[in-house]
């Protein structure tokens, strides 16, 4: 049973529709991550997933007391609210210092906890976000690209650490991505997304798809390459699919 | 020592301190500035309102203020380029108003105590009236506090922690509403949003966390009320003026203190 699926879902925003018969889900344990060009909606279906859009046909079915942790695409502190970084964990439920600190130590910025959100650097301010997302013991992750405004290290890191938490913790992660090196290294499966679904399934499936192809050209097979030696082990399927319909066979290799 | 209606005075400055100070820190964080001047300025209308149809003042202020802050919140609920609408609505509520109260016979005259406050008149019914609002206001935020935080740093963010944005917004709403009709005899409609802003301000310097600005806040409006009633009496100035312009002294102390901290 999948944590979390969109089904046949559509979305409208200001009287465009921006989804159009999505379907995916996400399953217990796994890493999805969502490709597409600016403007394909991925934010949307994200946001759609989180149940802060109504949709305007289909539905989103989630597992009975699913717990979702969200790291969103661009937090803005203002600078007139004053907001240390032990008081941005415990918002809205307050968190006892020593959840605080397990948090932060896990996301490897124990130093930053009496710092002041506005001073922190890109990457402290994305890991302190991770850490707040984590405090709610998620079953599911939601990171609406999550490494925007990092170097290419930091990024690299970041990726390895939600890697961390995926297998310490269990939780399942759902991310929107622009880096398409790192999605091909990082995810157990790709969905790439054009507002509607174009392909989805495995990287190596993906990258080879057609779908994925006229819309990010063939310059990736480099990454791909990159991706194969740690990832060189059988899939249930190697054909290209197009729609959501069997992806659930290669939910277990990975586990 | 003080004469009675100066201890009116007092309480009624600082009832109205221990609201706008809290709320104000809320203008100040979600850049509502503009949003506490329509607001406000929406009150004179209803001042004239309830005049002409022999309402209580406080009741038309209320009513009038809650109305523009409702539109107010819809419209930025739509989308609408809030600096322009927020412009066309604060001054047209405050020509409107000023035109309905030209029509109530005997308000002439006394127009200022409602643009600039009439602080020194408070009377003991105005008093629990002053610190029945004030008390409801600091309840209100104190019982949403956390869920208006987090609205307020991020919808999504809230969303996703299973808030309703849009109701801690129409709280604040309504906690505006509340400020307004209590601040108008004390500061005046058209320095209340002054008020909610300027001790926020000051506070920002000086403050580490949202609680601490927010209670620092209270604090220097209060002590401005009090410093304002001392140089209104010392040099016979207005008094809702005087009040706005200690608060502002306070602001610039606080900035300066800050800026010498960090360098």
């Amino acid at each position: 049973m999948s944590l979390i699926a969109a089904h046949r879902l559509s979305i409208r925003l200001g009287g465009a529709e921006v989804l159009t018969g999505v379907s995916m889900s996400v399953a217990a344990g796994e890493i999805v991550t969502i490709v597409g060009p600016n403007g394909s909606g991925k934010s949307t279906l994200l946001r759609a997933l989180l149940g802060i859009l109504p949709s305007a046909g289909g539905e989103v079915t989630r597992k009975p007391g699913l717990r979702i942790g969200y790291v969103p695409q661009k937090l803005h502190i203002d600078r007139s609210l004053p907001l240390t970084v032990r008081r941005f964990l415990s918002l809205p439920q307050r968190r006892s210092e020593a959840e605080a600190r397990t948090a932060l130590e896990r996301v490897g910025v124990p130093e930053v906890r009496e710092r002041q959100m506005a001073d922190l650097s890109g990457g402290q301010f994305q890991r302190v976000l991770l850490a707040r997302a984590l405090l709610t013991t998620p079953d599911l992750l939601i990171l609406d690209e999550p490494t925007q405004g990092l170097d290419q290290p930091g990024e690299a890191a970041f990726y390895r650490l939600i890697e961390e938490v995926r297998s310490e913790t269990g939780a399942a992660v759902l991310m929107v991505s622009h880096d398409l090196h790192v999605v091909m290294s990082a995810s157990d499966r790709v969905i790439c997304l054009n507002g509607h679904v174009c392909c989805q399934g495995t990287p190596r499936v993906v990258s080879n798809a057609p779908e994925y192809r006229a819309l990010f050209g063939l310059g990736t097979q480099g990454a791909l390459a990159l991706y194969q030696h740690s990832h060189d082990h059988d899939h249930t399927h190697d054909h290209a699919h197009p729609h959501a319909h069997d992806h659930d066979a290669a939910e277990h290799d990975h586990v | 020592m003080f004469d009675d209606f100066l201890i009116r005075a007092a309480l009624a400055g600082i009832g109205v301190a221990l609201a706008a100070g809290p709320l104000g820190a809320f203008v100040v964080w979600r850049r509502m500035a503009y949003f506490g001047d329509a607001t406000s300025h929406a009150a004179i209308l209803g001042v004239a309102l309830a005049l002409a149809s022999d309402l209580p003042v406080g009741l038309g202020t209320l009513a009038v203020a809650l109305l523009m802050a409702l539109t107010v919140s819809s419209l930025a609920a739509r989308g609408w380029a809030m600096d322009t609408t927020l412009g066309v609505l604060a001054h047209s509520a405050l020509a409107f108003g000023l035109v309905a109260v030209s029509f109530v016979p005997g308000v002439r005259t006394d127009l200022s105590a409602y643009l600039f406050g009439d602080i020194l008149a408070v009377s003991a019914a105005d008093l629990v009236f002053i610190w029945g609002g004030a008390a409801l206001v600091v309840a209100l935020l104190i019982w949403r506090w956390s869920a208006l935080l987090t609205s307020t740093l991020n919808e999504d963010l809230a969303h996703a922690s299973g808030l309703d944005p849009d109701r801690e917004r129409l709280i604040l709403t309504l906690a505006l509403a509340l400020t307004v009709a209590v601040a108008l005899k004390v500061v005046g409609a058209l320095l209340i949003a002054a008020m909610l802003i300027i001790p926020a301000a000051a506070a920002r310097g000086l403050a580490r966390t949202p609680e601490s600005m927010a209670v620092l806040a209270a604090l220097i409006g209060g002590a401005a009320t009090l410093g304002g009633l001392q140089l209104s009496l010392l040099y016979d100035t207005p008094a809702g003026p005087s009040i706005v312009a200690a608060a502002a002294l306070a602001f610039a102390a606080s900035a300066t203190l800050g800026k010498l901290r960090r360098t």
